[in-house]
């Protein structure tokens, strides 16, 4: 096997960039106030949107049910406010689809009280109750994918969990949510690991840490419960660290698969910050209202790491923090792989990590895109080691079908690496992204064909 | 109150910052001081010969940008590269139209009709250099010493020759060290050639400032520390193994190391992004190849020197070397062809 000669404690390749986590990390979580009115998308996850139960007018409390799971790769949603139900109609969401959705007009006057569930007993539960208990619970991965946190907990028949990974890197520039996290709630965090434990079977679990939270690290140490099988890893900073596969091989020295999921190799990761709301929700029966998040870059007057609650309209966010005059882009997400949004009246959604608003001269403007000079920069980069040059080329002749076949595109995860490197500005991802669309697209349709 | 549109954009939305040009702009920034060096020592001659190679390269890249009509390309540094490289080879007396011609056919056939930069299969400057080679044998080879006392005050005749007609040579004229071992059997200490005390083309001589300037890309990582490092250990290694077997037939490998264009070849002409492979085997079988070449060409051949020539042939099969280089992609265990 190929997998033997590793650097310790890393991953082959990936880059350095610029970490401009100072101006956020050392400031503790502060809570949002509510915005006159919450804007719910239903399609704020990876698989099926969630289904409404509430109709217009309809008061409700905050953390009461108001949409169910709509499948198994689906999470219900929970009011993250008191007050009515004003409309319920289709509203923006980031990707520029519009989505069903709830407008949830807030009670000034409430006390804002959250309303109690069934609470879950990490002691005796069951494994199948723990994850039924977060699908309730809305859960979804917090560190940007916004994948189910139950289905990604489900070990596959035949399958065995070996090793709990809890991902407390946060490679992304910038987003200092995991860090405060990690420093203001790890009573949250273990209590989240012990359910996961329970819900995995794991036989033990290990937090990765990046080195320039050295004093998260020593925080979760310092607290750390001894009934725990739970060790603490600080990692060399490097990006993308914090992408599943990387950590895995920093960590444990073992390559995930092609096409597979980390289960292949007898583990399963989960963000800090998705086990810390585990271990706050689970105990009370709750759902998901609120999260942190990071909002920040040279745009932002009032930086800060905040506990905002889901549907939160970003206007509301960004007039609440106070933002320069020439704004010219904001992301949702790190700089390195957050979406920029078009339009100010999407709202905030579980999967929202950070926010970084760049005025005009952060933007790259001057970026003059040069033939590539096979300078091999992106060689270097690419963390899965494919040849992004070569990928760039087959890819501006349309070539999708070798690109995917000859040199594996559908394994790149879009980190963005290439593209960062790349002194000809070649906007290698871009391509990449359209390129796999693509080929799904082809497959989908063979597929379909196959069958008739 | 906030504004309404906002630009949108794909990430990353962050990069290295560096760019193409800068790349370049070192590049010539390395160059520079082998360029004064060659003024220095050869006088008014080497400066008016870079001048002029440099000058054409810049000017046909401008022309052929807007015969095609497109936005000038001169502003990426790539044309001021080729020239300085082109007028570095030639020999300090060489005819200023000559060394026009080499500028307007490195820039015009050694990158244009490939598809501009990016896209050629060759180091222009070495395609200029192997046609004027060609074309005027004579000239090319007509080398003149170095630190001669009247430099900064005269220039030799030979430079002002009206295009075709033969040029006239001074009377002083030198043998480079590697044709006088060549075809006299002697050979120049090695002091000498490192810090150009000899004869030769113009930025041929000083290897201790080409060196420097390829620490100082490397340092910046905007040059392959691989491919200078294969050239010159391959060339040193079966230098040195001859050299054991029988010293009195074979120089010292540090007389191979110094002498003639191999310094320059290997830091500056060899080490063409576009030209060598991509990947770091890749480079490695690239550089070795080049450095193996020139001393076999050196001593079997009946040519003095064998840089050029090898430079030229590796850049050939520079894509054929990636394509044979294999690797293992993430997750997987099978080697597939990495390009
Ligand atoms: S975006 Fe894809 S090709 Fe580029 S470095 Fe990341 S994984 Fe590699
Ligand atoms: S980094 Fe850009 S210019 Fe360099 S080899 Fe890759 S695609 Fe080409």
């Amino acid at each position: 096997m190929g997998f033997l000669n590793f650097h310790k404690d890393t991953f082959k390749h990936g880059i350095h960039p610029p970490e401009s986590k100072d101006e956020t990390n050392a400031l503790p979580i502060r809570q949002f106030p509510f915005a006159p009115v919450i804007i719910l998308p239903m399609a704020q996850h990876i698989g099926a949107p969630s289904e409404i139960i509430v109709r217009e007018g309809q008061q409700v409390h905050r953390g009461e049910l108001l949409a169910k799971a709509g499948g198994y790769v689906s999470v219900p949603m929970h009011a993250p406010v008191s007050g009515i139900i004003r409309k319920i109609g289709n509203v923006p969401t980031i990707s520029g689809k519009m989505s069903p959705g709830i407008f949830l007009e807030a009670f000034p006057s409430s006390t804002q009280e959250v309303l109690e569930g069934k609470p879950i007993d990490p002691n005796t539960a069951t494994p199948e109750e723990i994850l039924q208990g977060i699908q309730d619970a809305g859960i979804v991965g917090l560190g940007g994918a916004a994948f189910p946190t139950h289905v990604k907990l489900k070990i596959p028949e035949g399958k065995k969990c070996e090793t709990l990974i809890l991902n407390g890197i946060e490679c992304e520039p910038y987003l200092t949510t995991d860090h405060r996290v990690m420093l203001e709630q790890e009573k949250d965090i273990f209590k989240g690991i012990h359910y996961l434990l329970k819900a995995t079977g794991a036989q033990n679990a290990i937090i990765g840490i990046e080195a320039n939270k050295q004093d998260a690290a020593d925080h979760l140490a310092k607290h750390l419960p001894k009934e725990l099988p739970l060790s603490i890893k600080v990692l060399p900073v490097k990006y993308p660290q914090g992408a599943e596969k990387m950590l895995i091989t920093s960590l444990l020295q073992k390559e995930v698969p092609s096409k597979s999921f980390p289960i292949e190799v007898g583990v399963v990761v989960v963000n800090v910050a998705t086990a810390a709301e585990i271990g706050r929700l689970l105990p009370h029966g709750r759902g998901i209202q609120e999260r942190v998040i990071t909002i920040t870059g040279p745009g932002v007057k009032k930086k800060g790491n905040y506990l905002i609650p889901v549907g939160t309209p970003l206007r509301f966010v960004l007039e609440h923090v106070g933002v320069e005059e020439e704004i010219s882009e904001v992301y949702m997400g790190g700089p390195m792989m957050g979406v920029a949004v078009s339009n100010l009246d999407i709202s905030i959604v579980k999967g929202t990590s950070g926010i970084l608003v760049f005025t005009r001269k952060d933007v790259n403007q001057s970026s003059k895109i040069y033939p590539c000079i096979k300078c091999g920069a992106c060689v270097d980069a690419c963390p899965i080691l494919l040849n992004p040059s070569k990928l760039g080329i087959l890819a501006k002749f349309e070539a999708y079908d070798e690109m995917a076949s000859d040199y594996h595109l559908m394994d790149c995860f879009e980190c963005g690496s290439c593209t960062y490197v790349c002194p000809s500005h070649i906007p290698l991802v871009q391509y990449f992204r359209l390129a796999k669309r693509v080929v799904r697209k082809r497959e989908a349709e063979k597929k379909v064909e196959s069958h008739a | 109150m906030l504004k309404k549109t906002l630009d949108i954009s794909s990430s990353p939305h962050i990069y290295k910052g560096r760019s193409t040009d800068d790349i370049m702009k070192n590049v010539v920034w390395a160059l520079l001081p082998v360029v004064f060096f060659a003024s220095y020592s050869f006088g008014l001659n080497a400066l008016l010969v870079i001048f002029t190679a440099t000058l054409a390269c810049v000017l046909t890249e401008h022309l052929l940008c807007k015969l095609s009509k497109k936005e000038t390309t001169v502003n990426d540094y790539s044309a001021v590269i080729t020239g300085l490289l082109l007028g570095l080879t030639l020999p300090p007396s060489f005819p200023l139209w000559m060394a026009f011609v080499g500028g307007v056919i490195g820039i015009a056939l050694g990158k244009y009709i490939f598809g501009g930069l990016g896209y050629n299969v060759f180091n222009p400057a070495l395609v200029a250099r192997a046609v004027l080679q060609a074309a005027f044998p004579v000239a090319i080879t007509t080398w003149h010493p170095a630190f001669l006392p009247d430099r900064f005050t005269n220039i030799s005749r030979s430079i002002f020759t009206w295009p075709f007609m033969q040029p006239q040579f001074d009377a002083i004229s030198g043998a480079t060290p590697l044709s006088a071992f060549k075809f006299d059997g002697i050979t120049a200490s090695t002091a000498e050639l490192a810090f150009g005390q000899i004869s030769g083309s113009t930025g041929e001589t000083c290897a201790v400032i080409i060196a420097l300037g390829g620490l100082y890309l490397i340092a910046r990582n905007m040059m392959s520390w691989r491919i200078p490092v294969a050239v010159l250990l391959s060339a040193f290694v079966l230098s040195g193994a001859l050299y054991l077997m029988d010293s009195a037939l074979y120089p010292s490998p540090f007389f191979m190391l110094f002498s003639g264009g191999l310094m320059l070849g290997a830091v500056f002409m060899a080490t063409d992004m576009v030209s060598s492979p991509i990947t770091p085997v890749g480079l490695w079988i690239y550089g070795g190849i080049i450095g193996i070449l020139t001393i076999v060409i050196r001593i079997w051949s009946g040519l003095p020197e064998g840089v050029m020539y090898s430079i030229l042939l590796a850049n050939a099969i520079s894509p054929h070397i990636d394509t044979l280089v294999k690797h293992r992609v993430y997750g997987t265990t099978k080697k597939i062809k990495a390009t």
